[in-house]
C-alpha cells in the first residue's frame, strides 16, 4: 500500500506562503515529516497555478526531492506547470506521478506528458459533465481512460485510476459506491489495475475531531478491496494501513508490528 | 519448441552475514532467491557447514558419531584443529555445553579459557554457542564475546528470556549474533524486533527458528524455515531477512534411528551409516526450506551434504 504524503498543498496556510515566498523551510520540514510516518511519495498541489506555475513546480520539486529520497506527485491542472516538473524530476527513488488526467478532452494532453517524459498517471475517472453515478459509471470511463493510455504507448502498469471518493457529508451513497469501484476496476485488466484515491475527500466538511476517524475507517474498506495507493496524511493513516495489511496476509504478524 | 524454465523474481533479498577474518572469512547469506534457484538470480555465499566441537567430551553422544572423533575429542583445541586441518571443515561451531548448570557447570572464565584456546589454534570462522541455558548463557556469552573481539565470530544464542545481555555483547565485541525463537514464526519476527530497537544491526543477525530431526519434527522447522524465507523474498519483509541457522546435529543424534545397534534393529540396517545417512538426509531438508548455515556432527554426513551442495549448485 503506497501512502502518497498531501500535506503540501496550497489548501494549507503555511504551506501556501512558503510557495509564494520560495522559502524551503517548511516545504522540506512537512516532506520530512512525512516520510517519516512511512509515505513512500510527496504530494506536491500548487493548485491551478495560472501565473508562473512553471517555475513554481519546479522549484517544488527540486525542494522537495533536496529533503526526501522519494519520486514526487505533481498535482495541479495546469499542464505547463507538469511538464516543467518533469523536466526537474529525479526518478533515482521512483518514476514521477502525475495528477491527473482524465475524461475531460481538456486534460488528454496530461497522457501525451506522460508518455513523453515516462512517468506514471492517474486517471481520474470523471469526464466533462456531471459526477460519476455509480461504479459502473466509473469504469466505463475508465476503460475509455486506460485506452486512450495505450493509444499513447503506456503501460497499464503505469496507470493509477481514482474513483473519485465524495463527501460523506453531502453524497452518503457515494461512499460505498467508490469502494466498489475499487474492486471493479481491477477486474478491467490481468494483471489487475492499480488503484488511487484522494482519501481525505470523504471527510471534508465534516467536524475537524471526526475527520480522522471517517479517513481510517474508510482507508480500511478501500484496503480490503485492493486499493494501490491513497494520497493521504501519512502520520493519520499509519496505524491503519500496517494493521490491515497485517489482517490481509501481507506482512507477518509480531507483536510490534505498529513500531516496523 | 524448446523449453524455456520459468524464471520468478522476487523484491526481496537475504541479507549477507559475513563471518571470520581475512582469507579464512566466510559470507552466509545474500542471495535474492529461492534455495540453490542460481538461474534466477544471485547466491554470493554457498551454504556453509559448521562441524560441532564440544567445550567438554562429548559423552552424551551415540557411539556412532562419538566414534568418528573419539581421538581427538578429548581437548576441543585439537579437536577444532582436527576438523579444519584433517577435516577441511570451512567453519567450527563451538558449543560450550558444559557451562550448563546439569552438566559440568563450567564457569565462565573456563569458557573463556577453551574459546581463547580453540581461537588460537584455528583460523577458520568460529560460531560459539552456550548450553542453552537461559541465565547462564547470559554469564558465559558476555564473558567469551569479550574474549574473541576482532575475530568476527558468530555468538549465541540469544532468545526473548537473555536477548539483551547477549546482544549488547555481540554489538561490543563486533560479532554476529544467532537470534533463537522456539519454531514461531512471529515469535521470531519478534525476536529480531526487540533486538534490532536496541540498535543492534539487523544485518548481523542470523535466525535459528529452532532445528528437529528426520521424523522428529522435521516438518513444523522446515515449514517456519520456509514460510520465512518466502517472507524475506515475496514480502520484501526486512525483519524476516537475516539467514537462517539449522542447529541440526544435536537432533539427530539422539534419537532411536540414530542410536539403536543392527542388534537391535536388525531390519533397519547398521550403524554408523545409518545415523550419517540421518544426518545428511536431515541436513539436506533444511537446506532446501532456506538454511544458509548448518551445524552438524559426523564428518561423513558432512562429506555427504558438501557433495550434495556442489550437486545442487547451477
Amino acid at each position: 500500500m503506497l501512502v502518497i504524503g498531501e500535506k503540501l498543498s496550497v489548501i494549507a496556510k503555511r504551506v501556501r506562503e512558503a510557495m509564494e515566498n520560495r522559502d524551503k523551510g517548511p516545504i522540506q520540514e512537512i516532506a520530512k515529516l512525512q516520510h517519516q510516518y512511512g509515505a513512500g511519495m510527496i504530494d506536491a498541489n500548487i493548485g491551478p497555478a495560472e501565473d508562473g506555475g512553471e517555475e513554481l513546480m519546479q522549484w517544488m520539486v527540486t525542494t522537495i526531492q533536496e529533503a526526501v529520497p522519494l519520486p514526487v506527485c505533481l498535482d495541479t491542472t495546469n499542464a505547463k506547470a507538469i511538464e516543467a516538473g518533469l523536466q526537474v524530476h529525479n526518478s533515482e527513488w521512483g518514476r514521477p506521478l502525475i495528477n491527473s488526467t482524465s475524461n475531460d478532452p481538456e486534460r488528454f494532453p496530461i497522457v501525451e506528458l506522460a508518455a513523453k517524459y515516462n512517468s506514471q498517471l492517474i486517471g481520474l475517472t470523471v469526464g466533462k459533465g456531471g459526477l460519476p453515478a455509480d461504479a459502473e459509471e466509473r469504469a466505463g470511463i475508465a476503460s475509455e481512460i486506460m485506452a486512450r493510455a495505450m493509444e499513447n504507448g503506456i503501460a497499464l502498469e503505469d496507470l493509477y485510476l481514482d474513483p473519485l471518493v465524495l463527501q460523506i457529508a453531502t453524497t452518503q451513497e457515494q461512499a460505498l459506491k467508490v469502494v466498489q469501484s475499487v474492486k471493479m476496476f481491477q477486474e478491467l485488466n490481468d494483471p489487475p489495475m492499480k488503484t488511487v484515491v484522494g482519501l481525505s475527500n470523504i471527510s471534508n466538511g465534516c467536524p475537524k475531531e471526526v475527520r480522522p476517524i471517517l479517513d481510517r475507517y474508510y482507508l480500511a474498506l478501500l484496503m480490503y478491496e485492493g486499493l494501490t495507493a491513497a494520497i493521504a496524511d501519512p502520520r493519520e493513516v499509519r496505524e491503519t494501513v500496517k494493521t490491515i495489511d497485517v489482517m490481509m496476509g501481507k506482512t507477518l504478524y509480531a507483536h510490534s508490528f505498529l513500531e516496523m | 519448441m524448446a523449453f524455456t524454465a520459468p524464471k520468478e523474481t522476487y523484491p526481496g533479498k537475504v541479507y549477507p552475514v559475513g563471518m571470520g577474518t581475512a582469507e579464512k572469512a566466510v559470507i552466509v547469506g545474500g542471495e535474492n532467491v529461492l534455495p540453490f534457484h542460481g538461474f534466477e538470480g544471485e547466491i554470493p555465499g554457498k551454504p556453509l557447514v559448521a562441524l560441532e566441537v564440544q567445550d567438554v567430551p562429548p559423552q552424551d553422544w551415540p557411539k556412532a558419531v562419538r566414534d568418528a572423533c573419539e581421538s581427538v575429542s578429548g581437548d576441543p583445541v585439537s579437536w577444532a584443529k582436527h576438523c579444519q586441518d584433517a577435516l577441511g571443515a570451512r567453519a567450527i561451531a563451538l558449543r560450550l555445553i558444559g557451562t550448563h548448570p546439569d552438566r559440568e557447570d563450567r564457569s565462565a572464565e573456563d569458557a573463556v579459557k577453551t574459546v581463547t584456546d580453540v581461537l588460537a589454534a584455528v583460523q577458520v570462522p568460529l560460531v560459539i554457542m552456550g548450553s542453552n541455558h537461559v541465565e547462564k548463557d547470559s554469564q558465559v556469552l558476555v564473558a567469551v564475546a569479550e574474549a574473541a573481539k576482532g575475530r568476527n565470530c558468530l555468538i549465541g544464542k540469544a532468545q526473548e528470556a537473555n536477548y539483551k545481555t547477549i546482544a549488547a555483547a555481540a554489538m561490543a565485541n563486533d560479532h554476529q549474533l544467532i537470534a533463537m525463537s522456539e519454531l514461531d514464526i512471529n515469535l521470531s519476527k519478534q525476536l529480531n524486533i526487540l533486538i534490532t530497537q536496541m540498535g543492534f544491526a539487523k544485518e548481523r543477525i542470523v535466525t535459528d527458528p529452532m532445528s528437529s530431526a528426520l521424523g522428529y519434527g522435521l516438518e513444523y522447522t522446515y515449514s517456519v524455515m520456509e514460510r520465512i524465507r518466502l517472507a524475506a523474498l515475496t514480502q520484501n519483509d526486512a525483519v524476516m531477512q537475516p539467514p537462517m541457522l539449522a542447529d541440526l546435529g544435536m537432533y539427530v543424534w539422539k534419537i532411536k534411528e540414530t542410536t539403536a545397534t543392527a542388534e537391535d534393529m536388525p531390519e533397519w540396517g547398521t550403524l554408523p551409516e545409518r545415523g550419517i545417512a540421518w544426518e545428511a538426509a536431515t541436513a539436506a531438508a533444511f537446506l532446501l526450506a532456506g538454511a544458509e548455515l548448518l551445524v552438524m556432527r559426523h564428518p561423513e554426513a558432512v562429506e555427504a551434504v558438501e557433495k550434495f551442495i556442489a550437486e545442487m549448485e547451477v
